[in-house]
């Protein structure tokens, strides 16, 4: 009998498959013409001006810093979640305070204006 | 099952797999020439810990290596790498006089750890991991470690507001 991890195996070999098929189709499928101008860096179909690495603004950072607080808190909303009937109210409110406590952290990234673009 | 597979202890083959995978694709993020490549195979080797981690059951433990590792990490790797300036390996450190120092030390470390790894007892049945962790997880957070719970939310939002303040402040100093 399939275990559970087993299910997961075949969703993981699947998924791989529906990915690399697709670009494995396409290496065989397609035809290969190749010259200098499909070589340079594609952008919006315009020509590019300068280097195509730049540096780009802390402000990108900032996104980052707060999805990865905010995953982190999935941690612990996760197994609140699959527990959540039995838990009863006393948890419920726990994890209201919890995510409250974060939501300050959220009201001081927006009040320094980490989400504006100026 | 088929009965030629009998047998076949399939977690050994299933650990060799994901080891092979888990050194391959670390040694592929040292030495890929591209950085953003390297973030790729970073994300590779982290799901084949995930994979490490179901074959011991933990099942919690994987899918926080696939939700925050190879999620959120990764994610974040790749936004640090939009702030590098020098887009060719060459012009980075990475050609300095510290060949002799540190190799010395990786060295050390790989003896000490393997050292540490020999030395360890294995013998001895160890107690059974339970199914399904993440409930047991779940009712002892929001019962018996209910402070140590609301204190991490406030290491995080301390976390954050620390990291946002220099981010800022470094913003700050570029644009006068």
């Amino acid at each position: 009998m399939l275990s559970v991890w087993g299910a997961v195996l075949i969703f993981l070999i699947v998924g791989v498959i529906f990915g690399v098929g697709g670009m494995l189709a396409g290496y065989i499928l397609a035809p290969r013409r190749k010259s200098a101008q499909k070589s340079i860096a594609y952008e919006c179909g315009v020509d590019t001006i300068g280097p195509t690495w730049v540096q780009f603004r802390t402000s990108y950072f900032l996104y980052a810093l707060l999805f990865v607080i905010f995953d982190v808190e999935i941690i612990y909303l996760y197994p609140w979640a699959i527990k959540f009937q039995s838990l009863g109210l006393f948890a419920f409110v726990e994890m209201i305070i919890f995510l409250a406590i974060l939501v300050v952290g959220l009201w001081y990234a927006w009040k320094e204006g980490a989400f504006e673009w100026t | 099952m088929l009965p030629m597979f009998d047998g076949i202890d399939w977690l050994g083959v299933f650990f060799y797999i994901l080891s092979a995978v888990i050194v391959v694709s670390a040694l592929l993020v040292v030495f890929s020439k591209n950085i953003v490549h390297s973030v790729l195979w970073l994300v590779i080797s982290f799901i084949a810990v995930a994979g490490i981690f179901i074959t011991l059951n933990a099942d919690f433990l994987a899918l926080i290596q696939v939700m925050v590792y190879a999620g959120a990490i990764c994610i974040m790797v790749v936004l640090g790498i939009m702030l590098i300036k020098r887009d060719d390996m060459n012009k980075t450190n990475m050609f300095n006089s510290q060949l002799y120092f540190g190799g010395a030390v990786a060295l050390m470390v790989t003896f000490l750890t393997g050292f540490a790894s020999y030395k360890i007892n294995y013998s001895g049945n160890p107690p059974m991991v339970p199914e399904n962790s993440v409930e047991s997880i779940a009712t002892l957070l929001l019962s018996k470690y209910v402070i140590p719970f609301e204190v991490v939310a406030l290491l995080l939002t301390v976390t954050l507001v620390g990291a946002i303040y220099i981010a800022r402040e470094v913003k700050a100093d570029a644009d006068s």
